[in-house]
């Protein structure tokens, strides 16, 4: 296995031993999930959405190492209150890694994952309301939806090379 | 980054109890190794072993009687058959790629394990830039080499075949001295090499019983300094160098001898060798505890490698289901327990221990997964820091996991 450094800073470590907004929501609007177990990192955003298309809760969980859950808890956090265009325009990887105090860069992936979640989440909610998604939602994929879905065929391919006995267990 | 570690290492501040398990990656060299090499960086023997003054002097003689007993603890005829090299990584490079230049024109394939560790697997596949071609033997779920395809593999133009003698992450004793009857019955020309590292002052260990030509050791792997390991050449089997520059007392690795490295290394061997039986049956001890205390506190657990005595004593490697191996190596660390985990978030790649996988972990397995060593220098007390602190730690990073990922 190859290694690095990992110095992660007070703040990281901070939300990795105190993470705000853990757990799962029982009345959540939306539920999404980014990322795959097979990368070792996976996460689940919930939201808790008003009439008036406002995030008023989130919270998440996550399957994935300190950068991981630090990042997903800080998301939490930058969007509760915010309306879902305010957070779909404002809440970027580049917000998010500024705000975390940076991250090592071989960690990129495992916070880019949180932004991910989040954008899928927001156009999971209009999908399940039934309604034609407003202007400020592109059709294409944002530069963080990308990153998950690279990340999920990743590790579909990796699971493809797994042994006959891992398939047996699964 | 590195303004990061001071306040990381804060926050270690006011640990009562700090229990080192992380002796895959390196160890905690006792005190008496120290002492003993103190002397040879300004007291005496600080010479250049090949030049002829009276410091010189004193050098060559204390590397000569350390060639001797490391030559000793492996089962080697004669002590010319010892190469000390900076550590097992440059040994291992040095016994694939110098027996590979230099057998050459019989043929230009190599075969290895699929659960070799990174500087065998790597440097065998490097070859591949010269021409040369490996063929890697799998294993089955408890990480033994498959035998029978061991025997396919080998042909006539085979020059090399590297398998370790215990797996560094599994504990898996392997059958070498099978493994070798097997290949050179297929072909006598063939060199045999072994990974000894972890076989080294953990289970008896004899190059000349198991009959192979090479083999490599390692120093920080048996509590003595880093930066230090060792390579036996079987006397008459043809090798090249891959290092050039000033040739000392070893005709295989240019440069001076490091004398106060050789010292540690031949102090820990003699501390690991002198009470084998008592030293391993400790390690042994400790491990089971260890082991047994962590699956009576915890579920969804896997064990990964064989059981009973075709495991090394000192080696516990367990994967933690719904639960990130990276994020508890931190958690553990808060509490003064250091271990290292095959979890992938360590590598941009995204792929886990390559040995965990050879085994068919499933990836969630893999990433759960956390290595730990035991030592002679543990104690009961260690062992029941480490049980009493670890099912809190598991679960607190089970909490923040909830349903996710689990597959």
């Amino acid at each position: 296995m190859s290694r690095i450094p990992l110095p992660y800073n007070p703040k990281v470590m901070d939300l990795f031993r105190h993470p705000k907004n853990l757990g799962k929501m029982e009345d959540a609007t939306v539920v999404a999930v980014a990322g795959n177990p097979a990368c070792g990192d996976m996460i689940t955003f919930y939201l808790k959405i008003s009439a008036q298309d406002i995030i008023e809760r989130a919270s998440f969980e996550s399957y994935g190492c300190a950068a991981n859950i630090a990042t997903s808890s800080i998301v939490t956090e930058m969007i509760k209150g915010l309306s879902l265009e305010a957070a779909w325009k404002d809440i970027t990887w580049k917000r998010v890694t500024d705000e975390i105090g940076g991250l090592p860069s071989v960690k990129f992936h495992c916070g880019v994952l949180a932004v991910g979640a989040l954008k899928r989440a927001i156009r999971q909610y209009f999908k399940e309301k039934g309604v034609a998604a407003p202007e400020w939602l592109p059709n294409e994929h944002t530069f963080e939806e990308k990153q998950a879905l690279e990340e999920e065929e990743l590790a579909k391919t990796l699971s493809k090379r797994l042994k006959p006995e891992a398939e047996k267990q699964s | 980054m590195v303004e990061n570690v001071k306040e990381l290492l804060k926050l270690h501040e006011g640990i009562t109890h700090e229990v080192y398990l992380d002796n895959e990656n390196s160890s905690i060299v006792p005190q008496e190794v120290v002492d003993a090499m103190l002397p040879y960086y300004n007291k005496k023997a600080y010479g250049n072993p090949t030049l002829t003054h009276k410091p010189g002097w004193e050098a060559f003689e204390v590397i000569m009687n350390s060639f001797q007993k490391i030559a000793n603890y492996m089962g080697a005829k004669i002590l010319e058959e010892i190469t000390f090299t900076p550590s097992e990584t440059e040994a291992n490079n040095l016994a694939i790629m110098g027996t590979a230049f230099a057998q050459k024109s019989k043929g230009k394939k190599i075969v290895i394990s699929e659960i070799e560790p990174i500087n065998v697997l790597q440097v065998a596949e490097m070859m591949g830039k010269f021409g040369f071609s490996t063929t890697k033997i799998p294993v089955n779920n408890e990480g033994f080499i498959d035998l029978e395809k061991l025997k396919e593999a080998v042909d006539n133009e085979t020059i090399l075949v590297s398998i370790s003698a215990v797996n560094n992450e599994l504990g898996t004793i392997q059958p070498i001295k099978e493994a070798v009857d097997i290949v050179k019955a297929k072909n006598p020309q063939t060199l045999f090499h072994t990974d000894a590292s972890d076989a080294y002052g953990r289970i008896p260990l004899n190059v000349q019983d198991l009959k192979v030509d090479l083999a490599t050791v390692g120093s920080y792997k048996i509590q003595g300094p880093r930066g230090m390991g060792a390579m036996y050449l079987r006397e008459g089997v043809n090798m090249e160098r891959i290092l050039e520059g000033q040739i000392g007392t070893q005709k295989l690795w240019p440069g001076v001898e490091n004398t106060p490295l050789i010292v540690g290394f031949t102090k820990a061997s003699e501390l690991a060798f002198e009470n084998f039986e008592a030293n391993t049956a400790k390690m042994r001890t400790l491990r089971d505890k260890l082991v047994d205390g962590i699956f009576n506190e915890l579920d969804d657990l896997r064990f990964n490698g064989p059981k009973g005595d075709k495991r090394s004593p000192d080696n516990a490697n367990i994967s933690i289901l719904r639960c990130e191996g990276e994020a508890l190596t931190i958690e553990l660390s808060l509490k003064g327990i250091y271990v290292s985990s095959g979890s992938a978030c360590s590598r941009r790649l995204l792929q886990p221990s390559h040995v965990l996988v050879a085994i068919g972990r499933r990836f969630s397995e893999a990433h759960g997964s956390i290595l730990m060593k035991t030592t002679r220098s543990l104690t009961e007390e260690d062992i029941a820091y480490v049980l009493e602190s670890l099912p809190t730690a598991v679960n607190r990073i089970r909490g923040i996991v909830g349903s996710t990922g689990v597959d």
